[in-house]
């Protein structure tokens, strides 16, 4: 399958506010592990809702379900915030102090992977 | 508390509120307190030493938002000053905003004891007591704000004086603080609109004015048995001219008696507000017209506002001036009005003798002091840390003492000083005995603490005492200033807590607030407007207001009840 | 049946406290007033740790918690650098003690702010903040703006509250005197709500904030026809705004900490407000995203001089975020053992940031089990605040309310979790006759 260049952003969700206390839980994973999309670039991509992407940055690859959701602008590809963005995201600050969670480079392209449940995410750290 | 003994022995006193001046004396210590006679104490030799009561300082920003708000804005203020953790001392840091702990333990090496928060904002007071609680040795007690507090206007307005009082009541108690403060009446009101009010300026949709708001909160807090006077940061502070205004805001409680002996009004760090010349092109002191005024009334009383040279913090409730200051240096800013109630302004300031305005504003502090003729009008203070930060008292105590140290510290100043301003031209000089004045004795006496333990050495006193390491016959400038910068002991509440400028111990202190009484039916009468305003306007809920007892976890009460007359 | 009021929520940064709840049998069984979905789901309560543990072969073993206390002080009194991270879900009364374990220990204690506003509050350093209450927007805005910011999903009560639909003294209409500009890189619920709403191009925040600073200094001139994505001509429409209005407040959230200049946008911002005050009143306040981060940068504040990413292994404060914040210590593997408070860096914090993590001894003290607890190798659970405990916190503006006890627990407070450590630090050091 062709993948395509976006800029992935993470940010803030009512539903994840609301699991803040919960992250162990289903509802969790439903809210925080997928990616939004604008719906011109999923038919590009050639992806249906619920299917699974995946995600690649410079850092990192992670699994997310794609929803769509046309207020993003084409090209741009918003995860909450949460484990799976993370995984793509780099733990260099430039000095600055705070990592690039916004405005990174990635490539998202269909895939038939499976999504990791968070602890199985957590254990990929554990070498 | 020391439950132990202490003995200070062959010291040479300055008990100024006691009469005891420069007498070769004993004090004897019990329990924290001062006593009569001791049977087997712990003895400090003081022989040949000035003795003090600990210092009290009337007028200081420690504790609270503005405080900690400059602290967050001045890491580079914060490198200074750095010390490492010891066995008894937290780490300390910070120069013009130190951390609490540096700030307790530098007072304490002073020999002061006592430091009142001069305001606090009523929205936040939980802030200024979380922090006051983190100050190590100092007792201490905070003023709330209540000036340009909407309740205080309307009351004003309406002319219903007693109900003013509930409020004031209800204010006082429900920030645990110590009396009415007044900043810029009438003024940050305004600001909440990018405006200001000058005294006699109507301030936008209230429709009253500044002297209309001090007379009325003077009438409503002499209502009570109130340790202190309302106490003023007046309209126009900083502006070239504002003598004739400061003058006028003096007039504006003349008529009214206070509840005992002592002035209707304290105005506060009145260098500045001594400000003649109508530019500054040609900006000259008036510190003269100003202790003129001081020297022939009795109602008000001062504290200086004394400059030292170096830079600084600014910090107010006048977010007017602060934010002029910001236009006139352009160095950072910070604001924070605060609903219903107040302000903030913060930014950093460099007095520089190179400058003719800084040299002359340095003249007008020790101007005053001089030219004022009773030292129990008159208390020191650098607007801690306004006009310089608390660390700098020394400085000013050996120029008052001393002709030829301000002579010296001339020579390498403006020129101005010579032309614009007095300094050059008074002689006096201060003795041991006015010294003794106006760093304890006036400041707990215009407080009503003098009732209460604090700033003299009588049977009955808190044992809170300085021992300086000095002679009472020492001329020398550059010793008087060491000697009052560390301590050879000083003792908090009959337990040593500085020995040779070193802090030993760090006890708590305790917050000391007033409690003032008024009638149940004015009360409630009150608390229907005030929760009209709460429901409507607040943005925090009634019953969350208040502080609770949790934040006080050493306190001292005075009440301060309805004058039956 | 018993119904509290007053109820002071510990989630989000708007720490609403006019709560209303039910509580029967120890239980909040309704939260009948109030509180926003996020909050009601906090006050609703979920699963909890149910008891402290101690990780031995790669499995958490349940036990007491004077055990899990003594094994964390025994972690960090043989760590020679260790990392105390969270403070952002807890109360002052906590943070105080943490600040006398970073200092007894020399250890580096740092907030979720690194993550989150850490940049504001880096811009603060710089220029200072014009800012005020969240009373004084609702009774004096008439032009509120949330640029880089999405309210309606993380700070629901916000608008209703505070700024754009509340009611006050000069706003007794509520949204029909003010008027709205949301800022943002996409559509979302919030902009939707608004009169002007700004789309940028992602990561161009900074020239769009210069060209408003440019036009509302009379240098419309030199802005060009494009900047970062937004016409000229809607740039002139917001600045126009801000000319017409009596009371201008910008909230600002992740947008602009998060991208590309990161502190520098935060300046730029607050320039940007200052310019707009030589047109009319003028304010700006970061939206803190927990209820009690404004407090942990309060109490480091005031307590060691700095608010965040602190260094005390010189046995004073020393301040250098960016060199040892929780993310770079963790990305340069510069530390030896973590403390993780009221916070979860396992699902908040880059993916590489963990692997270090991973690596080193981990305490957990929280309620809940969450990503973090994967790397714990002692769990202490703790009371909830705002619930079984309280405390004292800071709302996004500074101001201090004192979260309420409703219900009774088994569970140890925070402070005393720390507390009890932090005697057996001593205890153990005393013994080795240090």
């Amino acid at each position: 399958m062709e993948g395509m260049n976006v800029r992935l952003i993470s940010g803030r969700t009512a539903v994840q506010g609301q699991n803040l206390d919960s992250k162990l839980t289903e509802k969790y994973f439903v809210e925080v592990a997928r990616c939004d999309m604008n719906g011109n670039d999923m038919e590009k991509l050639g992806v249906a809702k619920d299917d699974t992407v995946k995600v690649t940055t410079a850092y990192g690859a992670v699994i997310v379900k794609a929803k769509q959701d046309d207020g993003n602008p084409e090209g741009m590809v918003f995860i909450p915030m949460g484990p799976w963005c993370n995984a793509v995201i780099s733990g260099d600050t430039h000095g600055a102090g705070m990592p690039s969670f916004k405005g990174v480079d990635a490539r998202v392209e269909k895939t038939a992977e499976a999504i990791l449940p968070v602890k199985e995410l957590m254990r990929t750290y554990m070498g | 508390m020391a439950d132990g003994e202490l003995l200070i022995r062959n010291g040479v006193v300055y008990d100024p509120i006691n009469g005891v001046n420069g007498e070769k004396k004993d004090i004897c210590i019990r329990d924290g307190k001062v006593v009569e006679s001791v049977t087997n104490p712990k003895v400090i030799d003081a022989e040949g030493r000035v003795v003090m009561p600990g210092g009290v300082d009337i007028h200081a920003h420690i504790a609270g938002g503005k405080v900690n708000a400059g602290r967050i804005m001045r890491p580079e203020d914060e490198r200074k000053g750095v010390e490492p953790k010891t066995k008894v001392c937290r780490a300390q840091s910070g120069y013009s905003v130190p951390n609490t702990f540096a700030t307790g333990y530098r007072y304490a090496r002073m020999g002061y004891t006592f430091v009142m928060e001069a305001a606090m904002p009523p929205l936040a007071a939980r802030h200024t007591h979380e922090e006051m609680v983190d100050i190590p040795i100092l007792d201490n007690a905070a003023m709330p704000l209540i000036d340009n507090n909407w309740m205080t206007m309307e009351y004003v307005k309406s002319g219903d004086t007693d109900l003013l009082a509930a409020y004031i009541a209800w204010m006082i108690k429900a920030t645990k603080g110590y009396g009415v403060k007044v900043v810029n009446p009438g003024g940050t009101e305004a600001w909440g609109w990018a405006k200001n009010c000058d005294l006699n300026d109507a301030v936008p949709y209230f429709d009253v004015t500044p002297a209309e708001i001090i007379k009325g909160l003077a009438e409503a807090t002499e209502k009570f048995e109130m340790p202190h006077s309302i106490h003023v940061h007046g309209n126009m502070l900083g502006h070239p001219g504002n003598y004739e205004m400061t003058k006028d805001t003096y007039d504006v409680v003349k008529g009214i008696k206070p509840y005992r002996d002592r002035p209707t009004m304290h105005a506060t760090h009145t260098q500045f507000h001594s400000y003649g010349g109508t530019t500054w092109g040609n900006f000259e002191s008036k510190a003269g017209a100003i202790a003129d005024y001081i020297n022939k009334n009795d109602h008000v009383s001062i504290d200086l506002g004394s400059v030292i040279l170096g830079d600084t913090t600014t910090m107010t409730a006048d977010g007017p001036m602060e934010y002029s200051l910001y236009q006139i240096t352009g160095r950072k800013w910070t604001n924070h009005d605060v609903e219903l109630e107040t302000g903030t302004g913060i930014t950093p300031f460099l007095y520089s003798g190179k400058v003719s305005v800084h040299t002359i504003q340095w003249a007008i502090g020790q101007e005053l002091a001089l030219l004022v003729k009773d030292p129990w009008k008159i208390a020191l203070t650098t607007d801690h840390p306004n006009a310089g930060p608390f660390i700098g008292y020394p400085i000013i105590i050996s120029h008052l003492m001393s002709k030829k140290r301000r002579d010296e510290s001339a020579e390498s100043m403006h020129k101005a000083i010579f032309d614009r301003a007095e300094l050059p031209s008074v002689d006096r000089e201060y003795d041991l005995n006015e010294i003794a004045i106006i760093t304890r004795g006036m400041a707990a006496k215009t407080l009503g603490l003098h009732e209460h333990g604090k700033g003299h050495l009588g049977v009955g006193a808190d044992a809170d005492v300085a021992i300086y390491d000095m002679s009472p016959e020492e001329k020398d400038a550059g010793k008087i200033q060491k000697a009052f910068l560390n301590t050879k002991y000083t003792i908090k509440a009959g337990e040593i807590v500085v020995k040779d400028g070193e802090v030993v111990a760090a006890p708590p202190g305790r917050t000391i607030f007033v409690t003032p009484e008024c009638d149940d039916k004015l009360m409630d009468e009150m608390l229907v407007t005030l929760k009209d305003k709460f429901a409507k306007y607040y943005s925090v809920t009634f019953n969350n207001y208040p502080v609770q007892d949790a934040y006080l976890p050493n306190p001292y009460e005075i009440k301060a009840p309805w004058r039956s007359s | 049946m018993v119904e509290v009021t007053d109820v002071v929520c510990s989630l989000c940064g708007c720490v609403c406290d006019d709560i209303v709840v039910e509580v029967e049998n120890n239980e909040i069984v309704k939260v009948k007033r109030g509180a926003c979905s996020v909050g009601k789901s906090k006050l609703l309560g979920h699963e909890r740790i149910k008891s402290p543990a101690i990780r031995e072969n790669g499995e958490l073993r349940e036990c007491s918690y004077d055990e899990a206390i003594k094994k964390a002080a025994e972690i960090l009194y043989k760590s020679r650098r260790p990392l105390l991270y969270g403070w952002s879900s807890t109360v002052c009364e906590a943070d105080k003690v943490g600040v006398e374990l970073t200092e007894d220990l020399g250890a580096v204690m740092d907030n979720t702010a690194s993550v989150c506003h850490g940049p504001s509050v880096l811009a603060i350093n710089d220029v200072g903040l014009p800012s005020c209450t969240l009373g004084e927007v609702k009774n004096r805005a008439d032009l509120v703006i949330y640029w880089g910011a999405n309210p309606s999903q993380a700070h629901a009560n916000h608008m209703k509250r505070y700024s754009y639909v509340s009611k006050g003294y000069w706003t007794a209409e509520g949204k029909k005197g003010k008027k709205m500009v949301v800022v943002d890189v996409r559509k979302t619920m919030t902009t939707k709500m608004a009169d002007v709403f700004v789309q940028i191009k992602q990561g161009y925040d900074y020239p769009v904030f210069s060209a408003l600073r440019a036009i509302l200094r009379g240098h419309e001139d030199v802005v060009p026809d494009e900047v970062g994505g937004v016409p000229k001509e809607q740039l002139l429409e917001v600045a126009n705004m801000v000319k017409e209005s009596k009371f201008m407040m910008t909230f600002f959230g992740m947008g602009v900490t998060h991208t590309g200049a990161r502190h520098n946008n935060i300046v730029n911002a607050i320039q940007f407000t200052r310019a707009a005050h030589l047109h009319t009143k003028a304010n700006i306040m970061p939206l803190r995203g927990h209820y009690n981060v404004a407090g942990i940068n309060q109490v480091c504040t005031w307590e060691t001089g700095f608010p965040f990413a602190i260094d005390m292994s010189r046995g004073y404060a020393w301040y250098n975020p960016g060199e040892q914040s929780a993310t770079d210590l963790l990305y340069r593997a510069d530390c030896d053992a973590a403390m993780i408070i009221a916070s979860d860096p396992g699902a908040h914090f880059p993916g590489e940031s963990l692997k270090h993590l991973a690596k080193i001894p981990v305490i957990q003290i929280d309620p809940y089990a969450n990503p973090t607890t994967e790397f714990a190798d002692v769990v202490i659970p703790a009371a909830v605040s705002g619930i079984e405990a309280e405390g004292n916190v800071y709302r996004m503006d500074n101001i201090p309310i004192r979260l309420r006890k409703i219900l009774d627990t088994d569970y140890l407070p925070d402070e005393e979790i720390l507390e009890r450590i932090l005697t057996e630090i001593r205890a153990m050091r005393e013994k080795e006759g240090e």
